[in-house]
Order: structure tokens, then C-alpha cells, then sequence
């Protein structure tokens, strides 16, 4: 049971929910930049949610399959077919042994998931299956994909249900919660950061992504002692134009925070290309957690639903 | 010093207290403390802080300021966090250290005096971040401190030995870098197939030793 890589695109990694608890040896915590897309495509396959599948940032990626399986794209809407033939996104669909599926280019968003039933097999390396690619373990060999590759399934019981879901809209918005350094930035900074635009530069990777737009810069800087950053963390460096940590983040950091972007909004980040704007938005704690509860009751619907379809 | 608490977002809340030696093995203390206490907390130990992390819709927030404010007041009997020692073989200069020249220069003193001073102190590991593996340690001789480079290196190679303002450090893989490097050990500071990973711990200490370890 396995699949074969005929085409990567820019960028495709064996990706899971991440390292949790490895910070402590400063490993980031890694994983898939939209938790929600994997979680759902686990669902539409009949997977657990933690099993792996493949990250793919802007489309390209071209596979063939060697056995029977159910697969689901979720994440970025990207044009696919299976043996020339469309193949919608966020459905799960049955595959055969030898179909290829191609996917063109993401018209919007940026990361889209090929989770296929019994997950990608790859070994667990400090408790996941996520690639490190800055330190070159875990995933595949602990790299980015490339052509020729053999990627093993996991073992599967047969069972998936046949459905799909509705993609959730990305926006351009990110709700904000005032950071730990909120108070050392100017008037003039905080009220930029939330009412202008912030452009994605070309600089964004899994680590973060750089955004262009007016100067945050304290004056004089501040460097402070080494602390935890996670993603969502909106970071000043002296050059006054922040950065949005991204799932590979180091563990640890030494830049202000202007803000955290909460958590229900984290998956969202994922989807900007270079290019994008993003608008910040101010919320409070409880609005922070009732987005988090509504976010999770979306997620605990479709599973629901999702179970009474199970063939 | 008083500890502060402050969130940091919606998912974590971060003790901070001063960055002095005395306060850094209270926070260890504390660590541990809350291990035994919390061992499904996510913990992240900085310099002078310690951060919980937690998904809101299953912990309290309240409940866990409590909890980290309880364990930093009893961490101050608490018993000493006992590190180990490790001895660090470390090629000094040369295409080891090509940055030698520069720190002697820069602090007044031959190389030969650097690396005497350099391998004269025993480091103590504050925590470990930033890189797998990758010690934050205090201890560095005020006479070697030197400003980063100001053209970063696209390049370093793992295990070369830096000095970088107030800090020295080694680097435990190949990653950009804007330390001045002085030389270079082939301990390996992190094996992700290694249990625990990290051959470094917040408590431990080192010392390294002038040596012609390429050779060997």
C-alpha cells in the first residue's frame, strides 16, 4: 500500500498535528499550517485525526496510486483531476490502484491536503510524523518530497464515508489579541498594525512570513531575554516590520510582541500567499474563546455527520 | 524579584521574573515542580521566564495562574536542581574558529589568550531554545564579549562555537548565523533518534576543552 510522486510543485511535506512537548529539547512544534483542513480531511477518509498527509503549498503535485484507497483534498481549493477526470475538493472520493491524480495550480489560499485512508506511513520521530525541515528529521526522510518517492499507507479497515464538506472562507482578516509587549509600542504603531493593510512578502515560509507595511519600530529597540514564541505571534524586529510565526517557529525568540493572532484564526495564516493582504482586528478574551468553542462545534458537527455516512 | 504573569494571546500565560542565576535555578525549580504537579502541561523555560501553554476550551486560565504562581512561592525551598557536568572538546582557531582573530583583536588579547579565557569558565545551561539542542549558557568572560558580525553568515556549520555580545554558544546544526566563530566541537548537541534528544539539560554545566579533536 503505497503512492508514488510524479510531480511536487513548489513546495510538498509529510505533515501531521505537530510536536507537542518536544519544545523543551527546542524542537518546533511543526505540523500542518491549517489544523482544521487536516482534521477534516482526516474525517472524510475514515482516518484518526492524528495520522499524517500531505502538505502541498501552492498545488503542482502529481501522484499515483498502488492500492486501493479513499482519499480527500481539503485546505486551498486547487484545480484536480483523477485520470483526467475533475476531482472536487473537500469530498471524499474512492481511488484505484494506478489512477494518477494531478493538481494544477491553487486559485486562492496556499496549502492544500492530500489525506488518504490509513494516513502517510512514514516512522514516528519524537512522537510525530511531521517533517522537520529545518533540521532534516521526521516526514519523509526528513525532506520535501521529491519525484520518484514512495510514500507507504497505513493499514485500513475499509471503511470511509462518502461525503463533503463545505470549505470555510479564509477572509482577509486575523482577530488579534493585544501582545505581551503591547504597551512599549507607540500609539501611532498600534493603531497602524490594525488599521492598515499588511502585505505578504515573497519572504514566508513555514517558519513565518514577513509582512510590508508602516513602521512598527520602537525607538529605541527592545531586546528582551529569550522566550517562548508559538505561532500566531506578530513579532517586531528592529527593522519595524513584523512577522507572523508560522508552525516551524523556533521554540524560543528575543523580539517584542506587538500581538497574537488567536487561536481559532491560527489556521488561516497558512493560507496567505505573497501578494495577499491581511487586516488585523482587535478582539478580547471572551470573543477569542467563543470563536474557539465555535470553531470546535464546527469541526464536532462534521464529525457527526460524518459518521452516519460510513460505508 | 516579584514575579509577573502576563497571557500571551489566548493560549498561554508566561511567568516573568529577572534574568540573574539565582532566579534562573528558582525557575528551575519550578519546572520541575510543575512536572510533578502538571505533567500534562506544556512547558517552555526562556531566560528569566517560563511559559504554560494550553488549549482555553479545556483549561481555565484562572486555574493555571494559580498553579504556576503556587509553584513558583514553593520552589523557593524546594530541593536544588542538580545538573550534570559535561566536558566539551573544542578545536579552537583555524578553519575550526576562522573568527579566532577577530574576537583577539576586538578584546585586546592574543588568540592564544581567548581560548585560555574561554575554556577557564564553567558555563551554566539557563534553558535550551531558539535551535534543537541549542544551550543558552552564562557564564562568558566580560573581557570576550564582542558585537555580532554585521554581515550574518549564510552558513554556519553544526557544532562550531560562537561569541556573540554577552553570549557563547554552539551551534547544533548547520543554520545562518551572526556569531563570531572561534572553533568547533563534533559532540553532537542533538539527535532527534536520541532519547531524550537534546545531549544538553537547563541545570547542567560545561566546560570546553582546548583540543586537537580532528585529529583524533
Amino acid at each position: 500500500m503505497s503512492l508514488r510522486i510524479l510531480k511536487t510543485g513548489p513546495q510538498c511535506s509529510v505533515q501531521d498535528l505537530g510536536r507537542f512537548g518536544a519544545s523543551q529539547w527546542g524542537v518546533p512544534v511543526g505540523g500542518v499550517m491549517d489544523i482544521p483542513a487536516l482534521l477534516v480531511g482526516n474525517l472524510l477518509v475514515g482516518n484518526a485525526p492524528e495520522l499524517a498527509a500531505l502538505e502541498v503549498t501552492l498545488g503542482g503535485l502529481h501522484v499515483r496510486f498502488q492500492s486501493d484507497a479513499v482519499i480527500a483534498l481539503t485546505g486551498a481549493w486547487v484545480p484536480a483531476t483523477l485520470d483526467k477526470q475533475p476531482l472536487p475538493c473537500w469530498r471524499s472520493v474512492p481511488v484505484r490502484k494506478g489512477q494518477t491524480l494531478a493538481l494544477g495550480w491553487a486559485e486562492q489560499g496556499a496549502r492544500s491536503y492530500l489525506c488518504v485512508s490509513g494516513g502517510i506511513d512514514v516512522p514516528i520521530v519524537l512522537n510525530a510524523r511531521a517533517t522537520d525541515l529545518a533540521s532534516g528529521f521526521g516526514g519523509f526522510e526528513g525532506r520535501a518530497l521529491k519525484v520518484g518517492d514512495i510514500l507507504p499507507l497505513g493499514v485500513w479497515d475499509g471503511h470511509a464515508p462518502q461525503a463533503s464538506v463545505r470549505a470555510p472562507e479564509r477572509g482577509e482578516v486575523l482577530r488579534i489579541l493585544p501582545g505581551t509587549e503591547w504597551t512599549a509600542f507607540s500609539q501611532a504603531a498600534q493603531k497602524a498594525l490594525v488599521s492598515e493593510p499588511w502585505r505578504v512578502t515573497p519572504d514566508a515560509n513555514r517558519m513565518g512570513a514577513w509582512l510590508a507595511g508602516p513602521d512598527l519600530g520602537l525607538d529605541p529597540p527592545l531586546d528582551l531575554p529569550s522566550h517562548s514564541v508559538q505561532r500566531g505571534v506578530i513579532q517586531v524586529p528592529p527593522s519595524g516590520q513584523p512577522v507572523l510565526l508560522l508552525p516551524d517557529a523556533q521554540t524560543t525568540g528575543g523580539y517584542p510582541k506587538i500581538a497574537q493572532v488567536i487561536r481559532a484564526d491560527i489556521w488561516r495564516m497558512g493560507q496567505f500567499r505573497p501578494g495577499d493582504s491581511i487586516r488585523f482586528v482587535e478582539v478580547t478574551m471572551p470573543q477569542a474563546l467563543a470563536a474557539l468553542q465555535a470553531q470546535r462545534q464546527w469541526l464536532v458537527q462534521i464529525e457527526n455527520q460524518l459518521k452516519w455516512r460510513i460505508q | 524579584m516579584n514575579p509577573t504573569l502576563q497571557p500571551q494571546g489566548d493560549t498561554a500565560l508566561v511567568l516573568t521574573v529577572s534574568t540573574a542565576l539565582a532566579d534562573q535555578q528558582r525557575l528551575w525549580r519550578m519546572q520541575r515542580l510543575l512536572q510533578q504537579r502538571f505533567p500534562d502541561w506544556w512547558l517552555v523555560l526562556g531566560v528569566g521566564n517560563l511559559t504554560v501553554r494550553f488549549d482555553p476550551l479545556t483549561s481555565r486560565a484562572a486555574l493555571i495562574e494559580q498553579g504556576m504562581q503556587s509553584a513558583w512561592t514553593d520552589s523557593r525551598d524546594a530541593e536544588p536542581v542538580v545538573g550534570q557536568r559535561h566536558d566539551i572538546a573544542v578545536q579552537y582557531g583555524g578553519k575550526a574558529g576562522p573568527d579566532l582573530a577577530v574576537v583577539a583583536e576586538h578584546s585586546g588579547l592574543t588568540p592564544q589568550q581567548v581560548i585560555e579565557l574561554h575554556a577557564a569558565q564553567d558555563y551554566v545551561v539557563y534553558c535550551i531554545g531558539f535551535l534543537p539542542g541549542f544551550p543558552y549558557l552564562g557564564g562568558l568572560d566580560e573581557r570576550l564579549i564582542i558585537p555580532r558580525r554585521d554581515q550574518p553568515r549564510q552558513k554556519v556549520p553544526a557544532g562550531s562555537v560562537g561569541i556573540g555580545g554577552m553570549q557563547t554558544g554552539i551551534y547544533p546544526c548547520t543554520s545562518p548565523g551572526g556569531w563570531h566563530l572561534i572553533g568547533r566541537t563534533h559532540t553532537r548537541l542533538f539527535d532527534a533518534t536520541r532519547m531524550p534528544p537534546a545531549l544538553l539539560a537547563p541545570g547542567d554545566s560545561l566546560r570546553f576543552v582546548p583540543g586537537t579533536e580532528h585529529a583524533a
